[in-house]
C-alpha cells in the first residue's frame, strides 16, 4: 500500500435483503485529501460512510484504515481506530440530555486523562473554532439547525482526528449558512490537517471543499475525478444531475 | 450476539405477529445475556447509575406515595366490615400488613414503576436510536450498551426495592388512618399487631422479588428503545410496548416467584 493512502476500500459490497446498496466499490483516499461522494438519494452514500466507520458490516470486501481492516478488528482495536476518526451525522446527533459543554467533554473524558481545567480549555478552544463560544451552556434543543451542525462538528473534531467523515453536512440549511459551514469544514481541515470524505448533494459545498469526487449510481461508482470534470461531463445522467442541482442552488 | 429483527409495519399478518412474538422473546434473551456479559466489565459508569437512580427513582416517589397510601386505606376500609362480622377486627392490622407486604406492595409498585419508567426508557433510547445519537456514541469509541443500557438496568434494579419498602410503609400509614377513623385502636396496638403478624417469610422474599421486577422494567424498556426503528412512530411503539411487555412479565414472574417462595417458606 502506498504510504500516503490513509483509507483504502477494496471491492466493497453491501445489500439489504434483495436490494444491492453497494456493488463492488473500490476507493483510495490519500492523506490530507477531501473526497466528495455524490449520488442520488438511496444510492448508498451514507451506507458507505457507515461501513468505513464500522457501524455496518459489509457483505464482502475490505475497508482499510491506515492498513487495518475495520471489518476484522476486535472491538478494542476498532475503538482505537475510531479514536482517530470524526463523524458528523446528518442531523448532528447531539446528545439531547447533555449541554453543549457535556456533549464536547463526552469523547474527551473517555479517551484522555485531562483535568477539569484542561477539559474546559479544550472545549472553549474548539467552540472558538466554530465561533460558538456563547453556546457552551446551552442545551441542544435551544440551538438552531446551523448551530447544531457547528456543535456536531466541534464534537467530532475535539479529539483532533486524522480522518473526518461528513454525512450531508449542509442538508436542511439555508444557502448562506450552508456556505458558512462548508467554508468552516475547509478551514478546519486545513488547520487540523485532516483527511475528509464528504457525502453531499450540495454543489456549493462540494465546490468549496472538493479535491476529488466520485459519483455513485445504483451502488456502483460511475465517475471519479475532479469535480469540474463531472460538471462538464457529456454523460447524460451526470449532465442531468448537475443541471438540476444547479437550478436547485439558484 | 445479534438481536432478531422485529417487523415494523402498520398491518401485520398472523404469521408476522407470531414471528414478532418469538423475535421479541429471543431478542430480550440475547439482551439479558449481553447485560450479564457487560455488567462486570469496567468501566462501571457509577456517576451514570447514580444519575439514573435519581431520575428514575426519586421522581417516582410522589406517584407511589399516593398509590401506597390509597392501597392501605382502601384495603383496611374493605376488610374491616368483613372482620367485624366475625368479631375479629383485632386481626385487621395484621391482615392488611401481610397483604400489602407479601403481594400488593411489590406488585403494584412494580406496575406503576413499569408504567412510568419502562416507557420513559423506551422513548428516550428509541429517540436516541432514530436520531443517530447511539451511533454517534459508538463511533466516538464509547460502548452505548454499557453507557445507556447497563447503567439504567442497574438503577431500576436497585431503586425498585427501596420504593417498595417505602410504599409498604405508606400503605400501613393509610391503613392506620382508616382504622383510626372507624375504631378506637391506638397506634401502639396497631403497630404491635402489624409487627407480630409479620414473619421473615413474609418480608424477605417479597423484597427479593422486587429486584427481579426492577430488572424487568429496566431491561424491557432498554431493549425496546435500543432496537427501535421507523422514526417517531417507532419511538411511540417502543414506549407503549415497553409498558405492556414489562407489566406482563412482572405478573408472570410474580406467579412463578410466589410459587417458589411458598415452596421455600410455606405458610403454616
Amino acid at each position: 500500500m502506498a504510504d500516503n493512502i490513509i483509507i483504502k476500500i477494496q471491492n466493497l459490497s453491501k445489500r439489504f435483503g434483495e436490494l444491492i446498496v453497494l456493488d463492488n466499490i473500490s476507493i483510495d483516499v490519500t492523506c490530507g485529501e477531501n473526497l466528495i461522494v455524490f449520488g442520488q438519494s438511496g444510492t448508498g452514500k451514507s451506507v458507505l460512510l457507515k461501513c468505513i466507520i464500522g457501524l455496518l458490516n459489509p457483505d464482502s470486501g475490505k475497508v482499510l484504515i491506515k492498513g487495518k481492516d475495520v471489518c476484522t478488528l476486535s472491538q478494542k482495536e476498532l475503538d482505537a481506530v475510531r479514536k482517530n476518526i470524526g463523524f458528523l451525522f446528518q442531523g448532528a446527533a447531539l446528545y439531547d440530555s447533555m449541554s453543549v459543554r457535556e456533549n464536547l467533554e463526552f469523547p474527551l473524558e473517555r479517551h484522555f486523562s485531562l483535568t477539569q481545567k484542561e477539559l474546559d480549555e479544550r472545549v472553549m478552544k474548539t467552540l472558538e473554532m466554530v465561533s460558538l463560544e456563547d453556546a457552551v451552556d446551552k442545551m441542544p434543543s435551544e440551538l438552531s439547525g446551523g448551530m447544531r451542525k457547528r456543535i456536531g462538528l466541534a464534537r467530532s473534531i475535539i479529539t483532533e482526528p486524522e480522518i473526518m467523515l461528513y454525512d450531508e453536512p449542509t442538508t436542511g440549511l439555508d444557502p448562506i449558512t450552508s456556505k458558512e459551514i462548508s467554508e468552516l469544514i475547509l478551514n478546519l481541515q486545513k488547520k487540523l490537517d485532516m483527511t475528509s470524505i464528504v457525502v453531499t448533494h450540495d454543489l456549493v459545498c462540494a465546490n468549496i471543499i472538493a479535491d476529488r469526487a466520485i459519483f455513485l449510481k445504483e451502488g456502483k461508482i460511475i465517475h471519479r475525478g475532479k469535480l469540474q470534470e463531472m460538471e462538464t461531463s457529456e454523460d447524460p445522467f451526470l449532465k442531468d444531475f448537475f443541471s438540476k442541482e444547479i437550478i436547485n442552488e439558484q | 450476539m445479534k438481536t432478531p429483527k422485529i417487523i415494523f409495519k402498520n398491518r401485520l399478518s398472523f404469521e408476522e405477529q407470531v414471528y414478532n412474538f418469538f423475535a421479541t422473546i429471543s431478542g430480550l434473551t440475547v439482551f439479558v445475556l449481553k447485560f450479564f456479559k457487560e455488567v462486570f466489565v469496567p468501566p462501571y459508569e457509577i456517576p451514570q447509575v447514580k444519575k439514573h437512580m435519581d431520575e428514575l427513582g426519586v421522581k417516582t416517589f410522589p406517584i407511589v406515595s399516593v398509590t401506597g397510601f390509597i392501597i392501605g386505606l382502601v384495603l383496611a376500609m374493605q376488610t374491616e366490615p368483613v372482620l367485624r362480622t366475625f368479631g375479629a377486627t383485632d386481626y385487621l392490622p395484621g391482615s392488611v400488613a401481610v397483604s400489602v407486604i407479601r403481594e400488593l406492595g411489590p406488585v403494584i409498585t412494580a406496575l406503576i414503576f413499569a408504567g412510568r419508567v419502562s416507557s420513559g426508557i423506551g422513548a428516550e433510547l428509541g429517540s436516541m436510536r432514530v436520531t443517530e445519537q447511539i451511533d454517534a456514541m459508538e463511533v466516538s469509541g464509547v460502548h452505548p450498551f454499557k453507557f445507556l443500557v447497563v447503567t439504567r438496568v442497574i438503577a431500576t434494579t436497585m431503586v425498585l426495592p427501596i420504593l417498595t419498602l417505602y410504599v409498604d410503609f405508606i400503605a400501613m400509614v393509610g391503613a392506620y388512618i382508616a382504622v383510626a377513623i372507624s375504631s378506637e385502636m391506638s397506634l401502639a396496638y396497631f403497630s404491635h399487631s402489624v409487627v407480630s403478624a409479620l414473619a421473615f417469610g413474609d418480608f424477605l422474599p417479597a423484597i427479593a422479588k422486587t429486584f427481579v421486577f426492577g430488572f424487568i422494567v429496566g431491561i424491557v424498556g432498554s431493549y425496546k428503545g435500543f432496537t427501535a426503528e421507523g422514526g417517531t412512530e417507532g419511538v411511540g411503539k417502543a414506549s407503549t410496548t415497553s409498558i405492556v411487555i414489562a407489566s406482563l412479565l412482572i405478573l408472570i414472574f410474580d406467579m412463578v416467584l410466589v410459587k417458589i417462595t411458598l415452596w421455600l417458606w410455606p405458610i403454616i
